[in-house]
């Protein structure tokens, strides 16, 4: 009895000693928590979450204050992912942020343009290109459709075009069988 | 020129070849349609950069958009006219989306514009490239790459061995097959030229042994010089250039190789016969030879200008019949629907098929997998579809592109043999599809990143530079204060110097 | 849906695949009927309205569509496989129960056609094994050994009477098979030789067993010319199992039965081409064919030698089905243009 109490608590204590040299020894240095979460986020950098930005929503998540599904632009499937890495259940977007809407860029009506440059200031990702008093224009490939453009513009002039499928960016879809005979009518 | 050590790849499919159907009556030629349209995107790259405007009189040969940058390809006109309109029209293209297009009101004149043939041998390699991306040729055999850049010979890899796809190994398609019959000449004196200009050793005319009569055309037309023909036999994919490499020398090209590297490069009759006539005629390319065959009163093969609609070319063969369902662009094993017949002939259309519930059965029920491995057994790339299948289905993406999915040249063998008539080869596009899409949206979110970052990089320097500046001035201003003290100081001092000094002067 | 490339195809449908198989088998149970009478044929009816109104039953119940499912043969072929497996005297529920083990248990379980992980004839065919031993260990001596000769008709009752029969009818009508009379005589030292005088014993296997073992292996060579299987399996099986029997035998002769009366008895040649030659359980890379082959042959002969049970192929089947994953993910082949 008493030797089979000995054996387990030595056996206990050598693994025990094994186990926690490797878990120093051959440690795998992996991103920060906050990098591995912003890598998931989309980056429309929109702060529909309530945070000013991606980056400090990614925080705010590593921190454990705010939830995984805050993000409308990320959508249901940005939730799950964030959920997956975080070890987390799977919550469906949060809808009182907003709803996942299909991509879009912002187009300003240059006829109205009063050159004022408040858009510019509010761009997040600086896809505005203009001057004081000189016409403003979107740059359409760098634009993320975060929208927060529109409300500075006292002019009412930048409108959200939705970005359409072409031949480029046409994606096969997955593909719908039939497993038995359909009997024509 | 006889056959020597054929090697043999693994997999392979014998569909039945149905070439007969098309291949009894010579190339026939249509008289000048009234409209074409062109598509701008007929090539893989950039598109190509229009240089008319609607209302532009065109002659034949014209340019009417030249190639932008390295890998793209010029477009000329077909026939002389005035640009109708520069629009979105439909494409011969899967998603059935449309695209822009030029839009020529042919004259019915085809006047040509003052051919020039190139002196070739003369120009050094810069200059012949630079000649050669003008003449809209891209790869005629499908795969419609801009030729010029396969014409460039690198300082570092010299190429020893040229090889001409003459395989032409997909069922119904023999485009390829009656233009070697009736223009032999113009491809071996193209392929002259190709060797000479990429300064290759040797070079090897691949066949398929079903192809007898282009055989001996070839063989005829290329008795005085060193050009070997090999037959292949016939098994598809052999006319897959990897495939082709393989069957001829042996040499299986890695796949993050190009075939250059090691030294060999491939071309397509059709395409050689073009370089040919471009150099040595000062010919643009404006036409190809289409097949159109399948359940049609007269198969045949067409001369075809670029933007003669489809429909014409359907009436010249005696028009749609009856049970008649869609239009296959392609072969029966790679091709894909076409949205609908007006659609202009481009520089990628080989072959038309008229598809009727007859030739091409609707799809039978889907069973399960069971897991029988016929699909690896037929697979040309040795890949496991199976697995690719079964994380296709699961969206598994990740783990399909480790088992080597973008290996995957889409032949469809392994869903000709599939006893469960599942449909891989679709599973395998929209996987494809998928993970090129989710890499897009990736590097978009990552620019999006750090432009974030550089703009908050920018707000934040900017603020201290504000701060600073608000500081130096506060410290400038203190400075100029103590100044004026010590000049007046000084000031004072010297009056009382002077002053002294007068009163010493007085005594 | 929509017709999409290739728009043409070439390939028998796994109906046609599956009723070549039972074709298949048909010479080995003809060879079957003609040494050991009708009792096999009982079995099999059974077996085949069991499984067809289980299937249709749990489909039902799946909300699968169930034609095409039925039809696909798969169900029929685990069901005859079953059926010849166990003793042509065994009370009729025992192929009952045994089939809708098998295609519950062994089948619909995982997902039905195309997703189970072990061999549905062998779970079923386990399962029996070892919940009714003894009424699966008396298996029939060929006909022509019994002392009384009894009516065809007579022993489809002995089937169907569910009540087991008095202990000397039983007796006059069955004994141990004989890999399982070798086996126990070996225990009481009785050498190789003396045991093999036996008249259960034939020229090459047990007697008569040899002549249905033959049958199969005609089936399987049908098979294999119509590239219904592949080489791999069959070959890779029967010759592990012959090497190792041939070492042992080489060894000690007296301990140890010859190399060919192992495969020539037992379930040996159906295991090798209709049992481990099952697509959905078996591997998928050639190379991976080869290893389960090699690994089942080993583990039978392991079995049959150092194991509890007189025929070991059920459970290697059954332990190597559980590797089988890992085996294809090792055995990838080359792709071409990769190193």
């Amino acid at each position: 009895m008493i030797t089979a109490l000995l054996v387990m608590i030595f056996l206990a204590v050598v693994l025990g000693l094994v186990l926690g040299y490797s878990a120093i020894k051959f440690k795998v240095d992996g991103d920060p928590m906050v990098a591995r979460i912003d890598a998931i986020l989309p980056q429309t950098q929109c702060g529909q979450c309530g945070y000013p930005g991606c980056k400090p929503y990614a925080t705010a998540i590593a921190k454990g204050e705010a939830d995984i599904n805050q993000c409308p632009p990320g959508g249901d499937a940005g939730a799950k992912a964030l959920a997956e890495l975080m070890g987390m259940e799977f919550k469906p977007l949060n809808q009182e942020h907003g709803e996942q809407k299909p991509r879009a860029v912002a187009l300003i009506d240059e006829s109205t343009c009063i050159g004022c440059t408040l858009c510019i200031q509010a761009c997040p990702v600086d896809a505005i290109l203009g001057a004081a008093k000189q016409m403003h224009t979107i740059i359409a490939s760098e634009c993320t459709g975060c929208e927060l453009c529109l409300p500075p513009c006292p002019v009412d002039c930048i409108t959200m075009e939705p970005v359409l499928e072409n031949s480029q960016s046409w994606k096969w879809k997955y593909p719908v069988y039939n497993i038995q005979n359909v009997s024509k009518a | 020129m006889e056959l020597k050590n054929i090697f043999k790849f693994n997999g392979g499919v014998h569909p039945n070849e149905n070439k007969s159907l098309s291949s009894s009556l010579p190339i026939a030629r249509l008289p000048i349609p009234k409209t074409l349209v062109l598509p701008l995107r007929q090539h893989v790259g950039h598109v190509a950069k229009l240089k008319v405007k609607v209302g532009d009189q065109v002659l034949k040969g014209q340019i009417i958009a030249e190639a932008d940058g390295n890998i793209s390809a010029a477009i000329h006109a077909p026939t002389s006219g005035k640009i109708l309109k520069i629009s979105e029209e439909i494409i011969p293209h899967p998603s059935g989306l449309p695209d822009f297009c030029v839009t020529i009101e042919s004259d019915l004149k085809d006047k040509w514009i003052e051919k020039k043939p190139i002196a070739w041998k003369k120009l050094d390699s810069v200059a012949l490239i630079e000649a050669i991306s003008n003449s809209g040729i891209v790869g005629l055999g499908g795969a419609v790459f801009p030729s010029h850049m396969k014409l460039k010979v690198n300082q570092n890899q010299s190429i020893e061995t040229l090889l001409i796809n003459a395989a032409e190994c997909e069922p119904f398609i023999t485009c390829d097959d009656m233009f070697m019959r009736e223009a032999a000449d113009e491809i071996i004196q193209g392929t002259l030229i190709a060797q000479t200009i990429l300064h290759a050793k040797q070079c090897v005319i691949g066949i398929e042994d079903n192809k007898i009569e282009a055989y001996q055309a070839l063989k005829k037309a290329a008795q005085k010089t060193s050009i070997e023909i090999k037959i292949v036999p016939t098994l598809y994919p052999s006319g897959d250039a990897k495939r082709l490499i393989y069957l001829l020398m042996g040499i299986e090209v890695p796949k993050e190789k190009r075939s250059v590297d090691l030294g060999i490069q491939v071309f397509n009759v059709a395409t050689v016969a073009a370089i040919y006539r471009y150099l040595e005629l000062g010919e643009p390319s404006i036409s190809r030879i289409v097949t159109i065959t399948g359940n049609v009163q007269n198969p045949q093969n067409y001369e075809a200008l670029f933007g003669t609609p489809l429909s014409e070319l359907i009436e010249a063969a005696g028009g749609k019949l009856n049970k008649t369902q869609k239009f296959i662009m392609g072969g029966p094993m790679m091709g894909f629907d076409l949205p609908s017949i007006n659609v202009p002939v481009t520089k990628a259309m080989n072959c038309v098929i008229e598809s009727s519930p007859e030739l091409f059965p609707s799809p039978k029920p889907v069973m399960p997998c069971i897991r029988c491995a016929r699909c690896a057994d037929a697979c040309p790339v040795n890949l496991q579809p199976q697995e690719l299948y079964w994380f296709s289905k699961s969206s598994q993406l990740e783990k399909a592109k480790d088992y080597n999915l973008f290996d995957c040249i889409e032949c469809g063998c392994c869903t000709y043999v599939c006893p469960s008539n599942i449909p891989l080869v679709q599973f395998y596009r929209y996987a494809k599809s998928e993970i090129i899409a989710q890499d897009k949206a990736k590097e978009a979110a990552n620019t999006a990143r750090e432009r974030n970052e550089s703009r908050l990089a920018r707000i934040e320097r900017e603020r201290k530079e504000r701060a600073e500046r608000h500081a130096q001035k506060a410290l400038g201003a203190q400075e100029k204060n103590s100044d004026d003290e010590k000049k007046s100081t000084i000031a004072a001092a010297m009056e009382r110097v002077k002053q002294t000094q007068q009163e010493n002067i007085k005594n | 849906m929509d017709n999409r490339s290739p728009y043409i195809a070439d390939a028998p449908s796994v109906s046609v695949i599956m009723f070549k198989v039972l074709l298949a088998l048909i010479p080995g149970i003809a060879l079957y009927v003609y040494v050991f009478g009708l009792g096999v044929i009982v079995n099999i009816i059974l077996a085949s309205i069991t499984v067809v109104l289980a299937e249709s039953t749990i489909l039902a119940i799946r909300k699968l569509p169930i034609k095409p499912f039925i039809l696909d043969g798969s169900g029929l072929v685990a069901a005859w496989l079953l059926a010849v497996s166990i003793p042509s005297i065994a009370p009729w529920w025992i192929i009952i129960i045994g089939t809708l083990l098998c295609i519950t248990f062994g089948k619909h379980i995982y997902g039905g056609l195309g997703y189970n992980l072990f061999n549905p004839a062998m779970v079923g065919y386990a399962i029996l094994l070892i919940s009714f031993p003894s009424i699966m260990t008396h298996w029939q001596i060929p006909t022509n050994l019994m002392e009384n000769h009894i009516e065809w008709l007579d022993q489809i009752k002995i089937v169907m009477n569910s009540h087991l029969l008095s202990k000397e009818t039983i007796d006059a009508m069955s004994s141990a098979t004989p890999l399982d009379y070798i086996k126990t005589q070996l225990t009481l030292n009785q050498p190789l030789n003396i045991i093999q005088q036996n008249k259960i014993f034939g020229f090459l296997g047990g007697k008569g067993l040899d002549l249905v073992n033959l049958g199969y292996l005609v089936g399987g060579l049908y098979m294999l010319k119509e590239k219904i299987i592949s080489w791999h399996l069959p070959v890779a099986f029967l010759t592990s199992l012959f090497f190792i029997a041939l070492i042992f035998y080489s060894i000690a002769p007296d301990t140890y039965a010859s190399p060919l009366f192992h495969i020539m008895s037992g379930g040996s040649i159906l295991c090798a081409f209709f049992i481990i030659t099952d697509p959905v359980s078996g591997p998928t890379t050639p190379k991976g064919k080869i290893y389960f082959g090699i690994a089942i042959g080993l583990l039978v002969f392991i079995i049959r030698i150092f194991g509890g049970y007189p025929e070991g192929v059920a459970f290697a089947v059954l332990l190597m089905n559980i590797f089988v994953p890992l085996i294809d993910s090792l055995t990838q082949p080359r792709i071409f243009g990769h190193k």
